[in-house]
Parts: C-alpha cells; structure tokens; sequence
C-alpha cells in the first residue's frame, strides 16, 4: 500500500514537472515551420473518421478484444 | 493539435485537498490548459453506403455524419448508422431460426475549444428489436510542449438493455421470423466503463507517433441469449445444447501505439500494434500496416492487419458433460483464433459546379477481405457426418465494401 502511494507521489511530480515544463515554452525540437507534412491530410491518423468506426465496429462484434484505439463505439448488431 | 504556434505561460492555481494522482490530473486538465490551445475538426459531411457479406449474414445500410463549427469555439456533430441484418449463421443455423431486422444509430458530439485544450462530449443511442444501447462519452484534450504534444483523457459509459426475441422458438426451424417478438420474461441490463489516455507526438519533421490506452469495466449480463453451448451425450448427434452462463464482471486492459511516416515523395506509411488482455483470460495481439498514395486528384490506400487472440478460460466448443464448470461459453468471439484483413481504397478529389460554398469533395470506395481462422471453434452443423468433436475447424470469409461521399465546406 505504502509502495503504491509512494509511486503515485512520485508519478504525481513526474507529471506535474512536465507539465510546468509545458507552460515555460520548451524548445520544440521540430519548428513550427518544419511540420507542413503534418498538415498533409494524408498524415492524419483519421482521415475519413465515417469509414475507420464503421470498420472498427465491424471488426470488434468478431472479435474478442475491443478498446484502446481512442475511438468510441455503441450498440450491438452482433448477434 | 494546432500547428503553428508558440506555448504561453500558465498561471499557477491554489492546491486543493486531493490524492497526488488526482491533483495531478487537476494539473493537466485545468492549470495548464487556459493558457494553451488545439484546433477544432473540420467542418464537412459523409454519406457512407456499408455491406458486409460473410458466413450467411448480410448487413448493409447508411451511415452519415456531419460536423459544423459555430463559431470559433465551438463545433457540433451529428451522425446517423444503419444495419439491415440479414442472417442465417453457423450459430442461427443451429439453436435458431434466420432472421431480418434493423439497428439504427444516433450520435450527437461537441467539441469546444478553450486556448489549446478541447473539451468534447457525445451521446450515441443504438437500438435494435432486442438489444438498446445508451454511451455518453467526455475528453478533454491538451496541446503541449510547443504543439509537440496533445495529451487525451477520455471517460466512457455505456448502459445496455438486452431482450431475447421468441420468434424462433414458435417458428419453423430453418425458415426466416417474420416478426421479432420479445421474451416478456427476459429483460437483462449491463453497465460498461472506459477510462482512456492517448498521447500523440511529433517525433521527427517527418514522424508522428500515438500512444493509447484504455481501462475498460463491463459488468451486467454479458452473454448473448441466442447462442448456446453443447456437450457431449449419448445419442442423436452426439451432443445436446444448453443456455450459456457468462460471469458478471469483465475487466480489460488495451494499449496502442501507432507510427506514422511521410515518405518523401509524397506517401504515407502507417503501422500500428494494440495489445489487449482481461479478466477471461483472453490475450490478444493486433498488427496494421496502411500504406496511402496520392497521385493526381487520387488517393490510394492498401493495408494488411493481423489478429490474434486466446480463448476465454470459461470457453470449449464441446464440454465434456453438462454443468461441467460454473463459466460455460460458446461464443466464437471468445475462442482461440487468428484472422487477416486485406483492403484497399480509393478516393477521387472532385469540383461541384455551382457550389462555391464546398471547399472540397471526394468520391471513395474501399473494399476490404476478412478471413478468421479459428483454433477450437468447430463447423458443428457437421457433427452427423464426422461426430461430435472430431468436425472441421470453422472458417469465416467475409467481403466488406463502403462507399462514400465527402464534402468539406
């Protein structure tokens, strides 16, 4: 119990470090000018989001697993 | 995650009487985001066409969504889902009768954006003749170090109401239910939790990365009423059926990781694993690779991904006896198998005359082949031809096609 507290104090600092960090304006290792790639939208992770859920929700009515993904699903339609 | 711009300071708020995990996640979600800020998604509008056709079912109908800023900070959504299932499974085939009906879906979704945090909040309703389906779900999301990073936390929650349709058991074997007609002595509910953290970060001028994870509680009836176990018996085809009974609880564990890279001339590659493990025993691996071409006014996609999973601890596709364990199962979802995805798409950039208002608009098709192979799940439809136990293993091919329409305005 003792050993769980201590990591969640010590996990609380990380955290808490790195987001005080965030506020004092790091240096981004990749400049703002140097991410026009990113603004590709063939760089994003969801580039049509109506076919990957539809397919999501197909693949995890046959599946076992589910979650994990960042996306949300709801219903059945599994029978 | 807004590109562009530089981090602020933030100004410290008071500590409150909280647990360090909690303090800290007060930190994140509330001191550090009024000084920072995202980008709200795009407006534009999907109308999506869905078939899926594998192992004697057929489920295929519209899907559309459309999504609207108001203003500068704020942005709505709205979808709507629909499956017309026509089935006549392996599993209907044998404690049932085929059957038709519909399940349609509402969704409704904000997004608002406050600096670099985006708070988002959505309602999704499903319903079926036998089975509704109520989630809401909340986010709140974090640009940080110098847009280098955007951390998600997610909570989810769901609650299910289940029936059993009658239809099968007052209808002749083997001929499709005209009606469904629920059980008035059955009425199951089940409750369902997801807490979530993903990360995205910006790993290189050329390389993104997402980290995912997800806890997920499940509790309430868990099994599905139509489908039944078997076990050995003397006689007839060797075995007899009888109802499933599932735990109560289920507790899962999902984590992700996703990369993807811009090649330099003009192409995507994505690769993605997820590992999955719960309370039932069930391990799961999950591999993708996506690769995306542009050419022209074109976009190609090809992908290939590969699941694997262990079967449940209460699972055997044939016991050896009646009330042989407390847990009994037959769910196919829930056996040992492996099974292989193969897709490809197609998405054509077009002008609409006339309508100086759309920005942009795209024609898309994809098709994908589903091919599960499983381990300990066997074709028990052929039990009198090879005996109970001794049937081939079961394969399930299937063909899913979606096309759609997009347009962005």
């Amino acid at each position: 119990m003792e050993l769980t507290i201590r990591m969640l104090r010590a996990l609380s600092t990380l955290l808490l470090l790195a987001a005080l960090a965030g506020c004092a304006a790091p240096t981004p290792w990749v400049k703002p000018y140097e991410r026009e790639h990113f603004a590709d939208p063939i760089m994003s992770f969801n580039r049509d989001p109506v076919s990957s859920s539809y397919l999501e929700h197909t693949l995890e009515t046959r599946e076992g697993a589910h979650g994990g993904t960042g996306a949300v699903g709801g219903g059945c339609g599994c029978n | 995650m807004q590109l562009g711009a530089a981090a602020h300071g933030a100004r410290p708020q008071p500590e409150r009487l909280l647990s360090p995990f909690a303090r800290t996640l007060t930190a994140l979600a509330v001191i550090v985001a009024p000084a920072l800020g995202g980008v709200l998604p795009e407006d534009r509008a999907d109308v999506l066409w869905h078939v899926y056709n594998g192992g004697d079912i057929t489920v295929e109908g519209p899907e559309v969504l459309i999504r609207k800023k108001v203003g500068d900070s704020l942005s709505l959504s709205a979808g709507y889902y629909e499956d017309m299932i026509s089935s006549a499974s392996i599993d209907v085939k044998l404690s049932g009768s085929p059957y038709r009906e519909t399940r349609r879906q509402e969704n409704f979704g904000v997004d608002y954006l406050h600096g670099k945090t985006t708070y988002t909040a959505g309602y999704i309703h499903s319903r079926e003749p036998d089975y509704i389906a109520d989630t809401t779900f909340y986010s709140v999301s974090q640009d940080m170090f110098g847009d280098l990073t955007t951390l998600t936390l997610g909570y989810r929650r769901g609650w299910d109401q289940v029936y059993r349709d009658i239809c099968a058991l007052k209808h002749p074997v083997g001929t499709y239910c005209p009606d469904i007609i629920n059980d008035p002595t059955f009425y199951e509910r089940s409750d369902h939790r997801g807490y979530s953290l993903s990360l995205s970060q910006i790993l290189s001028r050329n390389l993104i990365a997402n980290f995912n994870y997800e806890l997920l509680t499940d509790q309430g009836y868990l099994a599905n009423p139509y489908r039944e176990i078997r076990y050995l018996s003397p006689g007839g085809l060797g075995f007899t059926l009888a109802p499933q009974v599932y735990p109560n609880t289920r507790t899962s564990n999902a984590a992700s990781v996703q990369l993807k890279y811009f090649l330099p001339w003009r192409a995507a590659l994505t690769a993605q694993y997820r590992f999955f493990r719960d309370t039932w025993a069930i391990v799961a691996n999950t591999f993708e690779v996506d690769y995306t071409q542009p050419w022209r006014n074109w976009i190609f996609d090809g992908g290939l991904r590969f699941y694997e999973q262990t079967h449940a601890d209460f699972y055997s596709d044939l016991f050896p006896r009646a009330d042989y364990q407390n847990f009994m199962a037959r769910d196919r979802e829930l056996a040992a198998f492996r099974s292989y995805l193969v897709g490809a798409g197609a998405a054509y950039q077009f002008h609409v005359p006339g309508a100086p208002w759309i920005d942009k608009s795209t024609v898309n098709v994809r098709a994908d082949h589903l091919l599960v192979d499983y381990s300990d799940f066997r074709d028990a439809l052929l039990a009198a031809e090879y005996g109970a136990g001794n049937e081939p293993l079961y394969k399930l091919n299937a063909n899913i096609l979606q096309v759609f329409v997009s347009v962005w305005y």
